[in-house]
């Protein structure tokens, strides 16, 4: 089985975020990068699915020289080898995935992992454009997958439930949390990584066509609200729990 | 907010990128795997055995040996790293890998047998079997030289007698690295659990490194087959090789117990309120944290330092000596000013200082004690050895 994981580097998610001088970007130095916590999903699962059907995993990313850090990750976890495609400067969510589609629609693969979401700008919709322009399917959200005979089977978490889908292969799958345990790089898996080809292709230069204005913070934290003393407030106050803040059913 | 270590002079620089994703890989095994269940375990005082077939997977196991015998091939930096954040975690936890790696693995791979090497030390990097290093003894510690346990030739091996004692793992490992004196000289035997004539009692009531198992090494008459003995390790300067590997790997891994202790005070001091405000905003606790870092920082770059000069062959025993020397009384020192920064909250379990401060004080003292490395090193620039 030939297998794709689409891999980014994004700041540790424990990281405070700095905006620079002009706001137009976050203040990257002294910001300590990590791979995306659901690209790990992506990867383990990517991974655990080459070790049981046989079969080779390689990582893709999408960016500047830095970003590769991000395949030098997934080839110590076991990825076999990686495509690193090289852009620098800004490039819209299109952008990215035409990138990503180009080299991924002659790889000839069977199965194409991504994270549900980047940690860093939220937009969860890569894996979904991906699938677009290559015409096929595509599962969001998966925190269980069954690879059969040119099948697999998907569970998905929805709103009040879960949701079980079928596709037939290829396929792009997007990982949620829970969909399994990301190992740990071993010591022997970077060292092994070391050696591993990472093959550099360079992006079409396409014109971003949104662009980021500009950069903030979120508002400070409104002041608690007192809704009244005693028993006379409870029923207030479970009414804006499971209204307004919907923490309770 | 996820743990990010003591990087004030920007040491990352100097690390290649293997070896940040080593310790990046240990740091994190080490915050999820390790540190919620160390506690209980130091209470207990019981080894997180379940924890062993993970450190094995992860590599902890003589990676710096060839592949052939189940290493990865790390350089003496990565490995360091890899030291410095099991220890983070707790001082058992490396002492655990500095024994199956360093007083175990290490004297097989270099003067074991063809055989041995091919057969141990793979099952050894996997954790199939466990090692424990004997060399001190009831009334030889800093003086293993004087040591009584003797082995006899006899036919098709040896006959071994006398007893171990403080050795690491002794009660559950499954190989015993013996040192003996055969005619007065002292030589490497491997001894395997079951026997006859050995036993290894548990050494109790440790009030440091409760998270790992102590316990003696009683031989009598235990026979050890030829093919058993260490055929290439001849008196006491091997032992002490071994003693050296470790001792590198110390002077690497209390600097992960410090940043603990640093870290927890700094987090502390920035939320701790007194007279009406945090206690860091006081000039004398200001003082005390600076003091701690600077510190950290100082003993960081020696063992920075001291692994290239392993990794190109030219460091010296001495030079080991000094950095574990340092580096120990440091972190001992970084535990003791923290235990102060958490006033009462500085004896509770609730925080790592306690636990570290007590396994510092065996640090400290094994593989060599504080002041028999300073008359090492002291012995080194005068020319005159004190020891005697
Ligand atoms: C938890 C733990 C685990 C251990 N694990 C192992 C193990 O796995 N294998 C193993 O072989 N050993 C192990 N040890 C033993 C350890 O290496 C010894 O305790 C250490 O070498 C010191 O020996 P000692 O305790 O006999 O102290 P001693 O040698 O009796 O020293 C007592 C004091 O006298 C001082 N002193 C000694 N000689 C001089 C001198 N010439 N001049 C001035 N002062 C001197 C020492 O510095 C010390 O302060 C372990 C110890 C502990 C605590």
């Amino acid at each position: 089985m030939n297998i794709a994981v689409l891999v980014k580097l994004v700041p540790d998610t424990a990281a405070q975020i700095r905006l620079n001088s002009d706001h137009s970007w976050i203040e990257t130095r002294d910001l300590n990068w990590v791979l995306s916590p659901y690209d790990e999903y992506a990867a383990e699962e990517a991974l655990k699915t080459a070790e049981a059907q046989g079969g080779e995993v390689t990582a893709i990313t999408y960016g500047s020289d830095a970003s590769a850090e991000a395949l030098r990750k997934a080839l110590a976890m076991g990825a076999h080898k990686a495509v690193h495609v090289k852009k620098d400067g800004f490039t819209d969510l299109l952008g990215t995935a035409n990138a990503l589609a180009n080299v991924l629609k002659d790889g000839g693969f069977d199965l194409i992992f991504a994270g549900y979401k980047a940690t860093d700008d939220d937009c969860a919709a890569i894996g979904q454009m991906v699938a677009t322009l290559l015409d096929i399917p595509c599962i969001t959200e998966v925190n269980k997958l069954e690879v059969g005979d040119g099948t697999l089977t998907a569970n998905r978490e929805i709103e009040g439930g879960h949701e079980v889908v079928e596709a037939p292969l290829p396929c792009v799958i997007t990982a949620q949390k829970g969909l399994n345990e990301p190992r740990y790089p071993s010591l022997k898996g970077i060292m092994m990584a070391k050696k591993k080809p990472i093959d550099v292709v360079e992006a079409d230069d396409v014109a971003p066509r949104v662009e980021t204005v500009s950069m903030g913070y979120p508002p400070e934290r409104p002041a608690g609200k007192i809704v009244g003393e005693g028993v006379e407030a409870v029923p207030e106050l479970v009414r804006l729990l499971r209204e307004e803040a919907r923490v309770i059913d | 907010m996820a743990y990010q270590g003591v990087d004030y002079y920007h040491l990352d620089e100097l690390l290649s990128d293997e070896e940040k994703l080593v310790r990046d890989s240990v740091r994190d095994w080490v915050s999820e795997r390790v540190i919620p269940v160390i506690d209980q375990h130091f209470r207990d005082a019981t080894f997180p055995g379940e924890l062993i077939p993970e450190m094995a997977e992860l590599g902890l196991f003589g990676p710096t040996l060839p592949e052939e015998f189940g290493g990865a091939e790390i350089g003496d930096v990565a490995y360091g790293l890899a030291m410095q954040e099991l220890e983070r975690g707790d001082s058992g936890m490396r002492s655990f890998a500095s024994v199956q790696s360093a007083l175990v693995m290490y004297p097989i791979y270099t003067w074991g047998s063809e055989e041995q090497k091919r057969t141990l030390l793979p099952k050894l990097a996997r954790a199939e079997i466990i090692g424990a290093f004997g060399l001190t003894e009831p009334d030889y510690g800093s003086d293993p030289g004087s040591m009584i346990t003797t082995a006899k030739k006899v036919d098709g091996g040896y006959l071994l007698n006398g007893a171990k004692m403080w050795i690491t793992n002794s009660t559950i490992a499954d190989l015993h690295v013996v040192w003996a004196k055969l005619d007065g000289r002292v030589e490497g035997f491997l001894v395997e659990k079951g026997a006859k004539g050995l036993s290894a009692p548990e050494t109790k009531g440790k009030w440091s490194l409760r998270a790992s198992v102590t316990g003696e090494i009683i031989l009598q008459d235990v026979f050890v087959p030829e093919e058993m003995r260490l055929p290439e390790a001849h008196g006491l300067k091997c032992p002490l090789m071994c003693l050296n590997q470790a001792r590198y790997g110390i002077a690497w891994g209390v600097i992960g117990a410090a940043q603990a202790c640093y870290d927890s005070s700094l987090n502390y001091s920035l939320t701790r309120e007194q007279w009406g405000g945090p206690i860091a905003r006081h000039q004398m606790i200001q003082d005390k944290l600076v003091e701690m870092m600077s510190e950290i920082t100082k003993a960081q770059l020696l063992v920075w330092r001291l692994g290239k000069m392993k990794e190109a062959g030219t460091s010296t025993f001495r030079q080991v000596s000094l950095a574990k020397r340092n580096n120990c009384r440091m972190a001992l020192e970084t535990s003791r000013v923290a235990r102060d920064i958490h006033g009462a909250n500085g004896i509770a379990d609730e925080y790592p200082i306690m636990r570290h401060m007590m396994n510092l004080e065996s640090v400290y003292t094994y593989e060599g004690t504080h002041t028999m490395h300073t008359l090492i090193v002291g012995s080194d620039i005068t020319g005159i050895d004190a020891y005697k």
